[in-house]
């Protein structure tokens, strides 16, 4: 599994306010035997509101990872939880009364029970903890600070939703189709945010919390400086032919039919092609959460993690990315690149085309200092 | 060259005044939809000031119109403000026209239009005069000094009218007179420390003393019934959950008022009371639709029952409630209908404001049952997909019925604020403003106007009758109020109880109505 299967899913015209494009993804048929459940979060003791015949499967996207690809790949997801009846909820309540109240502070604490559905946590965590278990092999370069205790602590920054320009008005007149299961975010037309749900009704709950996501620097910047985005109203070509009110017909469906197939085309394309990196997090049935890294690729403008929730087939049930700013492609570039190396200086920088120095120089850049031993920057200029 | 020139400049000003004509008709400065309130303020004062100061006769004309009571408070304030730029015959239309529009207007309007005229310092002769002439037409002033007490002080102050005998007493030196000989005055004085008197008291002002006594609110609800206005009851009713609908007769109801209380009851409630609630909403509509019932042919409509039509926390569903106002009175005129909706619901008791705006569908679906006219009721953002509406209407009429069979209207009841207007679906489609559904078939005259094929001489023209219907209405009206208020004095003399708001309320409902009816 190495791309993101969105079939089943059709993108229905989009919705536009000011540089906010909203394009509403529907499903033929609500994906069974999956719903997404936010009443989950109702008592803080984890009592999970699941009766004897109701088979939701509830999924609380804590994910907190305390290390990942540093030894033996070793790998927890505390706190998330894919239950097919009533999970037990002791296994989870400790992590979850912990982590949630630390969300709570965090967010403004209004709409509680949305608030700590924290959706992207699980994503964000995957990014974050991207080689944090520091330097494999103990060059001579490396500071005894990374070989201890890794990339720990390890930060980057993200706006909320609600900070995005325009987005909160956007989200509020937006008109929910009627089998809408999700929703792709875009501000001057990039792709901000996609987020799509088993069932329709799933959607209509979770449709305010988009804003009370987590949004990339980059969308907050393209929000706040871009102009208004075209509407792309429909235009009816070719009159000439149209003779009866069946031939005007004809032509309106072209219209709908034309946006959906050039909406995939052009507009998701960064998000739907390329591959990704997948790791099972957790199995559940026939239902696997995932999440997923990009190539880290340079010169591929957009790239995006996120999180998703696949049947066997690898059909996207659940799905939620984050769009990564530049400057975080290049930090997960530059580890991938280390990694790929042996943590080994010269051999990576030869790989990536430069010489030493300037490889050192980035490692500064991108907020690695502490990595590195002192006056190995000096040695790299000389 | 000049002539070129000429209509050039009578087409701006046509369009001019169209748009002040849907702005002052939908806007009332309240948040929408799509717009904060202070946007639609702004954008409202903008063209306020605008058409006052280019086109001033055009501007005071607009009062003769079914425009909303907030723009016509607000035209009567700027028109009385900016008075020194008017030449004396137009003072003179300015003036008539004010007087009849102060008589339509609910008295809390009036109150709060001369309290407006206070705080912008105007106090000359005129406006004096003015506020005497409205005060004076009163059926009773006494139940004015009771329920809107303060307002009624500023008047009088304001006009330096001294307000003889009891009232200024009342008024001026509270908690003097031991007694009052006016039953209403006296019932305020008592209030204070006796229970009973509260229950002679307009039901705003019976409160204040209910809450004062401790009365429980439902002991309260009940004595005070008779002493309410339509809307109070039925606003009470709900919270004392009362369904029995015995306190009021829906069938009475303005119809958008009434659309407005469908709407508001939860949907179990309305399938519950789906005979009664659709006999109403047919009768009223049967009276909306006055002499023209069954006179439109075949009649298919476009309504929009989409999110959008939620409207706002301060106009709560008002715009579904036009659409479903519409629904009813479309019917009524038609001889032949079908409805679309934009959910493709079929049930129109049943509607609420949700999902998309696929108008451009919806306008083929309608079309296809070749109807004599096309009513399309939206605020105009058609969303799936976007202007297909507009294409599909531009291409009907240029490829497909060019010759113009079907005639299309599409009323608007959310005034945009960024373009100054209601928004359009098509240049080729012409579009009003619309605030009550009643008014539908009056508005349908106006938006022939908007096509761009009727010039501004036409269109002086049909303000200029509509003016003169509207004055001589309100002469009409004026005579026989006199007479009422004079045979009501003398009741009063006799027995003086009768709830005196909840007629006044009504009187000008009816008045609007008559008004319409007499079009």
């Amino acid at each position: 599994m190495n791309k993101l299967d969105l079939s089943g899913v059709s993108a229905m015209p989009s919705q536009v306010w000011g540089g906010i494009r909203l394009v509403p993804l529907v499903r033929e048929a609500p994906v069974a035997g999956l719903r997404l459940h936010h009443e989950i979060y109702r008592h803080a003791l984890g009592a999970v509101d699941v009766g004897p015949r109701t088979r939701y499967l509830s999924y609380i996207p804590h994910g907190f990872i305390a290390d990942w690809s540093g030894d033996g790949g070793q790998s927890a997801a505390y706190g998330t939880q894919l239950a097919g009846s009533a999970p037990t909820g002791t296994d989870c309540v400790p992590i979850r009364l912990h982590h949630g109240l630390a969300k709570r502070r965090r967010q403004k604490g209004v709409t509680e029970k949305r608030l700590r559905f924290l959706p992207l946590h699980l994503a964000l965590e995957g990014y974050l903890a991207l080689h944090f278990g520091g330097p494999s092999v103990i060059w001579d370069e490396w500071s005894q600070a990374a070989v201890r205790q890794g990339m720990s602590p390890r930060a980057e920054a993200a706006y909320a939703g609600w900070q995005v320009p325009g987005l909160g008005q956007a989200l509020r007149i937006f008109e929910l189709h009627p089998r809408q299961c999700g929703v792709l975010v875009y501000t001057a037309d990039a792709l901000a945010a996609a987020f799509v749900v088993p069932h329709p009704d799933d959607y209509r709950a979770l449709h305010p919390s988009l804003i009370e996501d987590l949004y990339g620097e980059l969308v907050h910047q393209y929000a706040f400086y871009g102009g208004p985005v075209p509407a792309f109203d429909a235009r009816i070509g070719g009159e000439r032919h149209i003779r009866s009110l069946a031939d005007l017909r004809a032509a309106a469906r072209a219209q709908e039919r034309s946006w959906t197939e050039n909406h995939d085309a052009l507009m998701a394309n960064r998000l739907l092609n390329p591959s990704y990196h997948f790791e099972r997090v957790y199995r559940m049935g026939e239902f696997g959460l995932w999440r997923f890294l990009p190539s880290f690729g340079r010169g591929e403008p957009e790239q995006h993690i996120g999180e998703a929730i696949c049947d066997h087939k690898g059909r996207v049930a659940y799905l939620k990315t984050f769009r990564l700013s530049e400057a975080q492609i290049r930090r997960g570039h530059l580890l991938n690149g280390l990694y790929d190396h042996d943590w080994q200086l010269n051999r990576t920088a030869q790989a990536l085309g430069i010489d030493r120095g300037q490889l050192v120089g980035r490692i500064h850049d991108a907020g690695f200092s502490s990595l590195l031993k002192h006056g190995v920057e000096r040695a790299g200029r000389r | 060259m000049t002539g070129t020139k000429e209509s050039f400049a009578d087409l701006i000003a046509a369009e001019d005044v169209l748009l002040f004509v849907n702005a002052a008709v939908t806007a009332t400065g309240q948040r929408e939809f799509h717009s904060r309130a202070d946007h639609q303020r702004l954008s409202l004062s903008f063209l306020h000031e605008y058409v006052r100061v280019n086109y001033r006769s055009i501007y005071a004309a607009v009062l003769a119109l079914d425009i909303n009571d907030h723009n016509a408070v607000r035209i009567i304030v700027e028109l009385l403000c900016t008075a020194d730029e008017a030449d004396p015959e137009q003072k003179r239309t300015e003036g008539r026209l004010i007087a009849a529009r102060l008589a339509a207007l609910p008295p809390q309007r009036v109150y709060r239009a001369f309290h407006a005229l206070r705080s912008a310092k105007v106090n000359n002769r005129r406006t004096r005069a003015i506020q005497r002439d409205w005060l004076a037409a009163r059926a009773d002033l006494a139940h004015d000094a009771v329920k809107y007490r303060s307002a009624l002080k500023t008047v009088a102050r304001h006009t330096h009218n001294p307000l003889d005998g009891e009232l200024g007493a009342f008024l001026f030196r509270p908690g003097k007179s031991t007694r009052y000989s006016d039953p209403r005055l006296d019932a305020y004085r008592r209030a204070r420390y006796e229970q009973d008197a509260i229950y002679e008291l307009p039901f705003t002002i019976a409160e204040g003393f209910a809450a004062k006594h401790g009365v429980p609110r439902a002991r309260f609800l009940e004595r005070i019934a008779p002493r309410m206005t339509r809307l109070e009851r039925l606003r009470t009713q709900s919270t004392t959950g009362d369904t029995t609908g015995t306190t009021t007769d829906l069938t009475v109801m303005p119809l958008t008022r009434l659309a407005l209380f469908v709407l508001s009851l939860p949907r179990a409630e309305r399938h519950l009371r789906r005979a009664e609630l659709t006999a109403a909403l047919r009768a009223s509509a049967l009276r909306a639709a006055g002499p023209y019932a069954g006179s439109w042919g075949r009649v298919s409509a476009v309504l929009d029952d989409s999110y959008s039509s939620y409207g706002s926390g301060v106009k709560r569903r008002r715009p579904l409630a036009v659409a479903l106002g519409a629904h009813f009175l479309l019917e009524a005129l038609a001889g032949s209908y079908g409805a679309h909706w934009t959910s493709g619901g079929r049930d129109p008791l049943m509607v609420r404001p949700w999902g998309p705006s696929p108008l451009g569908s919806r306008v083929l679906d309608a079309l296809e049952d070749s109807p004599e006219r096309l009513v399309i009721v939206s605020d105009g953002f058609d969303n799936a997909p976007p202007g297909l509406a507009g294409e599909v209407l531009r291409v009907w009429r240029t490829r497909l019925d060019p010759e113009r069979r079907t005639s299309i209207v599409h009323l608007n009841p959310v005034y945009d604020a960024e373009g100054f207007d209601v928004r359009r679906l098509a240049p080729s489609v012409p579009t009003a403003g619309i605030r009550d559904a009643e008014d539908l078939a009056a508005l349908v005259e106006i938006a022939q106007f908007t096509e761009g094929r009727t010039g501004l001489p036409e269109l002086l023209a049909y303000l200029d009758r509509r003016t003169e219907r509207f004055l001589t209405a309100q002469k009409a009206d004026r005579k026989a109020d006199r007479k009422a208020l004079q045979q009501h004095r003398q009741r009063t003399d006799q027995q003086s109880n009768q709830p005196g708001d909840q007629q006044g309320d009504q009187s000008s409902s009816r008045k609007a109505d008559q008004g319409k009816g007499g079009r």
